[in-house]
């Protein structure tokens, strides 16, 4: 028995997560706390030095461990930067004291807020990039399938182009065709695009095959005979057996397409600073070369790996389950 | 058995008119796409207060970026016809002999990473599916479905962090020698050593996958039932192991090679940059920073040559394998 529904639910929780970043999140991920640089991840006690439990979680207010205990608020509104009320936040603690889970960057942002804000981007763009591919996918894979002769003919000679291209240089070649300095959201829509724009070919391929061999189908041609229009046999009959395919697909896809936002902001090609992604955090590591001294910045690649492994067991779980169903 | 009269011409043939068609095709499209950048080389330059509008205008034009579509296309096929693949406008250079040096390091790369490679890979694969039915072959295997799910970026950083933290090994560049200053054995040490680090992380990158391959299709040729037999007149593992299941593997794998050149390509990429290889993958990152149209260009249609020439030796290593092969 292959923990399937314990997968689904794990990867539930972090695109949760992310989604909820202005709540779970203690701080605005651009908030730079310039006092703190490269502070370690501050600990929540719930033993205070004297050995005296507490009920209430609590921080101390130094970064060393020292000063008093301050406790953890939940649930409280925070006040921003500008002196207006903020949202309500999940944690939060008292200036002067700090609650950095994951410790801060060398400019004293809080990198647990950004590992979720920065997932938002990551994944977010992994999710919309992988969506368009497989729209443009199924549609040109129906196209070729369904029409054939030269439909086909142009839609498999572009798809064989596309995948002639080493993917990561496609990526770029692509890439190179959109402005650089751009706001973070319309940068965004153009690494989807990108990716969206250089993954289509495989998901058409396979589309087009399952079109193909669905429209020699017993039911089809029944339905062909019986009067019923292109139009439905398309809709009815051909597309649902496409759309399992594309859900297979979706799920080999959406990482790649994740990663590779992370490799192309990695590059310095995807959403810029302040605004976080993974793979800009993961370039800001390497730059550091502080990793071994201050561990905590390794946080991003540690939730990148998590993320991957649980993809991977999701993926696993859809292309056995046909399998098993068989055995 | 002559390789020429089993390949025969005609199959090469077939494969360069393809490559060649394929290349075209590739070359239109990259142009229009980089062409459609907004923005160009010049960008920066309009910024700066002490050139006036009209100089920029006049670099522009002496660049021939002024001039329309057409006419900037058939400059280039002209330029590749002389052997100059353009003019980089940032370097103020014909590409040929920029690009020359840096796709022989990329070559050097993958080849080395491929070759090391396989000698892993081949034993390995074999070992995990001769041990398929005892604890340590199937850790392995699960160990290597386990470094998949590890994305090829965070990889090399592990491996170029190691490295840094141990300092046993240079950490970027092809050579800390200059072969002017040293004999011909020491420049070559040098250079060995510079390999080593991106060779282990592109090894590391691709050799799991591949086992998993390797395992699985000698899992199923030892299944076969000439296999089952040979074992059944007491023909010796080791032998049959070796010669009769390895060769009737040898037909998936011999495919599998040709894809994992081109996976150790696109790999590769990521690799170059993160260790500060000299090959096409940095520079290819540079253009596109730099929206250096042409120099984008020569880099994309490196790489497809590449990657068409790994493909088509891997076809036609198949039909050397495999006589049966003649469409």
């Amino acid at each position: 028995m292959r923990p399937t529904l314990g997968t689904a639910i794990a990867v539930g929780a972090v695109y949760a997560a992310v989604l909820g970043a202005a709540f779970l999140s203690p701080y605005d991920p651009a908030a730079q706390h310039r006092d703190h640089p490269l502070a370690p991840p501050t600990r929540v006690h719930f033993v205070d030095r004297e050995g005296r439990a507490h009920l209430r979680p609590f921080v101390y207010a130094g970064d060393r461990e020292e000063g008093d205990a301050v406790p953890v608020r939940f649930f409280a509104r925070g006040v921003d930067e500008d002196g207006s009320i903020g949202s309500r936040r999940l944690l939060s603690v008292e200036p002067p004291a700090n609650i950095f889970l994951a410790g801060t960057d060398e400019l004293g942002r809080d990198q647990f807020s950004r590992l979720l804000y920065g997932g938002r981007i990551s994944l977010g763009a992994g999710l919309f990039a992988g969506a368009l591919a497989l729209t443009i996918g199924l549609l040109l894979g129906c196209a070729a399938g369904f029409f054939g002769r030269w439909v086909d003919g142009a839609v498999m000679a572009a798809s064989d182009l596309f995948m002639a291209l080493p993917w990561l240089y496609l990526l770029l070649a692509i890439r190179a065709a959109l402005p650089l300095d751009v706001s973070p959201g319309r940068a965004l829509a153009s690494v989807v695009l990108v990716i969206g724009i250089a993954g289509w070919a495989r998901p058409a391929r396979l589309v087009r095959g399952v079109v193909l061999s669905a429209r020699t189908r017993d039911y089809v041609t029944a339905a062909a005979a019986s009067g019923a229009s292109r139009a439905r046999l398309m809709l009815a009959h051909v597309l649902p057996e496409a759309f399992s395919v594309a859900i297979t697909q979706a799920s080999i896809l959406v990482p790649q397409y994740t990663l590779a936002e992370i490799t192309l902001s990695f590059f310095g090609l995807g959403v810029g600073e302040p605004t976080p992604s993974w793979g800009t955090m993961i370039n800001a590591m390497l730059r550091q070369e502080l990793s071994a001294a201050h561990w905590w910045l390794a946080a991003p690649a540690a939730a990148l790996v998590i993320v991957s492994l649980l993809y991977h067991a999701v993926a696993d779980a859809l292309h056995q389950r046909p399998a098993g169903a068989l055995r | 058995m002559s390789v020429v009269r089993v390949v025969g011409r005609s199959v090469v043939v077939r494969h360069v008119v393809r490559a060649v068609g394929e290349l075209f095709a590739v070359s239109i499209i990259a142009f229009a796409v980089t062409g459609l950048a907004p923005g160009d080389v010049f960008g920066e330059a309009r910024l700066e207060r002490q050139l006036s509008p009209a100089a920029v205008a006049a670099m522009r034009s002496r660049e021939g970026l002024d001039r329309p579509f057409l006419a900037r296309y058939a400059r280039w096929v002209e330029s590749v016809a002389h052997g100059d693949l353009g003019r980089s406008v940032a370097y103020g250079a014909p590409i040929a002999p920029l690009v020359a040096r840096r796709a022989l390091n990329s070559l050097v790369l993958v080849s080395a990473s491929l070759a090391t490679t396989w000698i892993i890979v081949l034993p390995l694969g074999v070992w995990m599916a001769a041990r398929d039915r005892s604890a340590d072959g199937r850790l392995l295997a699960a160990g290597a479905t386990a470094l998949i799910a590890v994305p090829d970026l965070l990889i090399a950083i592990a491996l170029l962090l190691a490295a840094a933290a141990t300092g046993v090994l240079p950490t970027g560049g092809a050579r800390a020698i200059d072969p002017a200053d040293a004999g011909g054995l020491a420049a070559l040490g040098d250079r060995l050593r510079h390999l080593v680090l991106p060779v282990a992380a592109l090894t590391l990158i691709a050799a799991p996958p591949l086992a998993r391959h390797v395992r699985a299709s000698m899992l199923d040729a030892l299944r076969a039932p000439y296999v089952v037999a040979a074992a059944a007149r007491g023909i010796p593992y080791r032998r049959l192991l070796w010669r009769s299941a390895l060769r009737a593997a040898a037909n998936p794998l011999v495919a599998l090679f040709g894809l994992s050149f081109a996976a150790l390509f696109s790999a590769s990429m990521i690799v170059e940059v993160v260790m500060s290889w000299p090959g096409l993958g940095p520079m290819l990152l540079d253009a596109v920073r730099a929206r250096d149209e042409q120099l984008v260009l020569a880099g994309v249609m490196l790489s497809t040559v590449l990657l068409l020439f790994g493909n088509g030796c891997a076809d036609v290593l198949l039909r050397v394998v495999d006589p049966r092969i003649t469409a």
